[in-house]
């Protein structure tokens, strides 16, 4: 993360720690999370479930709610800082210049409203102009996500759509203002494999085209595979190997990584996939050093200690005392 | 949709069949109304006539095809106490109940909505567990006494509000209304407001319940990552999924608020038809209370209808009888 950039990043995301206070004590989802995005880059957070990558997504658009509030940490949008940033400049941002697509396509549109409606609703919270165009400007977003027949669909409620075409329309929403960052949070996962790939298509074209920066929040590495150009590995809310995607995928630094990339199905090989022993822990009950150290073949008494992420190649870097790439470049 | 209507009004004939049946041979059983409304001095020859002109003499199942023939040509009867149609009798009592059942109505609406959105919004806050608290007074607290301590602290003491009566009212599209006027308003307020006290106390409790669920949603979530305002949100994203809760329960309620106002009718002496209907009871006047009930269960139904209808409209996803697909 101490790459040089020609153009000042769209998102750049310093130390941003956010936590919840429950019941059972201090949580901990996102701790110490630094990202960096360019304009028209993908960049794929990848991690399982509970890795704190959505709690990411919803601390850099702010919208994380009680019990859980961000707690440090910096998030620039295009120079402009937005934690501790007031409520009403938040939402003057959000959808206008940072925009979000939900992982449930079901869920993500509001049921008892027309689709014109939720859309012009978008549009008229960052633009005045009068009913009419507001239509007729949805309509054509519409059209540009690939939706057939688009004056009826704006007539219809959501359950009147596949699960697709509410993506599409999700898609649409979070577009409307040709923001500079998207944060899609596993936006496919919901989907059929054949829809799936026709939405990453149409989501890598259209932030390609409009030079929108990217974060693809997902557990699934082929997906990352295919549309990211950097990816960043989240396990237990710190990051813990982020790189260019082919890089990190061919030669994983991280052991969590490599155990990811290992457990992935290959066409073709029918022998028993390997599995990253263990589970993550709780967030309650992390080890003192290295998170991951409870699982890993390769602990040793060094990972009591908390590694930091240290570079381990050209625009790489792993948190691990014992990364399993070491190049010239960064010692 | 029009099946579905079809289909519904059906259904209510028979509901109204079994009703009637029940009513009629019900209060039959419970005694003569002769022996209650005659006078003294009236010998059992008297008194006889009296059962005759009134076709009483007859068995009963006689009497039921008797009611049954006329009702299908539209006369529900006269009434034994006062000789005239009792359906006259209820058009004219019914203005009345209807405008406090609205006002109540208005009164739980338009106090439980902001009332529940507020305890939903701030659960923990001090303000919204008054509400809770007080919504829960609401359900538990009987309707006589409430009213009652409203007359007591109101008219009583503070001599603010009159207790009795309707007050002036104002002829509009040939009906009586007293809310037009100021002297109509401040009668109306207390025995409104006491009739609202169950329908405020659901509401706010549905409104407050469904804030907390709804609010939760993706599709909350989603908008206010769009930046659409809150004000917006609250408004119509929110507000039209949890009215789909409120309206159904609501509309099941008001029926009940309109045939049965009797307790808070009777307390503020309102001049509706909750107070007839006592007057009718204790005078075993049959021809009255069958024809009111008639009257509710036509009422009910209408009431029903209408729900299901606004229904639809608030929810997309419910088609009527199945009939769209």
């Amino acid at each position: 993360m101490t790459r040089a950039v020609d153009t000042p990043p769209a998102l750049a995301v310093e130390d941003l720690r956010t936590a919840f206070f429950t019941d059972a004590g201090r949580l901990d989802v996102v701790d110490g999370v630094s990202l960096t995005l360019r304009r028209g880059e993908i960049l794929g957070l990848v991690g399982e479930s509970g890795s704190g990558k959505t709690m990411t997504g919803f601390s850099i658009t702010g919208l994380i709610e009680p019990p859980g509030r961000i707690v440090g940490g910096s998030v620039k949008l295009a120079g402009e800082e937005l934690v501790g940033a007031d409520r009403a400049r938040l939402r003057a941002l959000r959808g206008r210049r940072i925009a979000m697509v939900f992982q449930d396509p079901m869920m993500t549109l509001n049921p008892v409203l027309r689709i014109e409606t939720q859309m012009t609703d978008a549009l008229l919270a960052h633009a005045s102009m009068s009913r009419a165009a507001a239509r007729a400007k949805v309509r054509d977003a519409l059209a540009e996500v690939g939706i057939a027949a688009p004056d009826e669909r704006l007539r219809a409620y959501p359950h009147e759509l596949s699960g697709g075409m509410r993506q599409r329309v999700a898609i649409a929403i979070a577009l409307l203002h040709e923001p500079d960052v998207v944060i899609a949070d596993e936006p496919t996962t919901a989907l059929d494999v054949t829809i799936q790939g026709q939405i990453l298509a149409l989501v890598q074209r259209l932030c390609r085209e409009r030079g929108t920066g990217l974060v693809w929040i997902t557990h699934d590495l082929a997906v990352v595979a295919g549309i990211a150009d950097r990816i960043a590995v989240m396990y237990a809310g710190r990051i813990v190997e982020e790189g260019p995607v082919d890089d990190v995928l061919d030669r994983p630094a991280h052991p969590y990584t490599r155990g990811l990339i290992a457990s992935v199905p290959v066409p073709g090989r029918r022998e028993r996939l390997p599995q990253v022993p263990g589970r993550m822990p709780s967030l309650l009950e992390l080890p003192p050093g290295c998170a991951f150290a409870p699982r890993c073949a390769q602990a040793a008494e060094a990972c009591r200690a908390r590694p930091d992420l240290l570079p381990v190649g050209p625009a790489r870097a792993a948190r691990c005392h014992f990364p399993l790439v070491e190049t010239e470049a960064a010692r | 949709m029009v099946g579905f209507i079809a289909r519904r009004l059906v259904q209510s004939l028979f509901v109204l069949f079994v009703m009637t049946l029940i009513v009629f041979f019900g209060v039959n059983v419970i005694g003569n109304p002769v022996y209650i409304f005659a006078s003294s001095e009236c010998n059992q020859a008297c008194v006889n006539g009296i059962i005759a002109d009134l076709g009483l003499d007859r068995p009963v199942w006689e009497q039921y095809f008797v009611f049954v023939g006329n009702a299908l040509s539209g006369d529900l009867g006269n009434s034994f106490t006062f000789g005239v149609p009792a359906m006259s009798l209820i058009w004219e009592r019914l203005p009345a109940t209807l405008e406090l059942a609205f006002a109540a109505l208005v009164i739980a609406l338009g106090l439980g909505l902001p009332l529940g959105i507020l305890a939903g919004l701030r659960p923990d806050a001090i303000s919204s567990r008054l509400i809770m608290g007080v919504s829960t007074l609401g359900f538990s607290v009987p309707v006589f006494w409430i009213g009652l301590i409203l007359i007591m602290v109101f008219s009583v003491q503070l001599g603010w509000l009159p207790s009795i009566g309707r007050g002036d009212t104002v002829s509009i599209l040939g009906l009586e209304a007293s809310f037009l006027t100021l002297d109509g308003l401040s009668h109306l307020l207390m025995p409104a407001f006491t009739l609202s006290l169950f329908m405020l106390a659901m509401v706010i409790r549905l409104t407050r319940a469904g804030m907390r669920e709804v609010l939760h949603a993706d599709y909350v979530k989603f908008a206010r990552a769009n930046g659409i305002s809150e004000t917006r949100i609250l408004s119509v994203h929110v507000m039209k999924n949890i009215l789909i809760p409120i309206v159904t329960v609501l509309g099941m309620e008001f029926g009940g608020v309109i045939a049965f106002a009797v307790v808070t009718e009777s307390i503020f002496s309102w001049p509706g038809v909750g107070k007839m209907l006592i007057d009718a009871i204790a005078v075993l006047d049959r021809p009255l209370i069958v024809a009111y009930l008639v009257f509710v269960v036509f009422m009910f139904v209408i009431i029903n209808l209408l729900v299901d209808i606004l229904y639809s409209v608030l929810d997309p996803r419910v088609r009527l009888g199945g009939g769209a697909r």
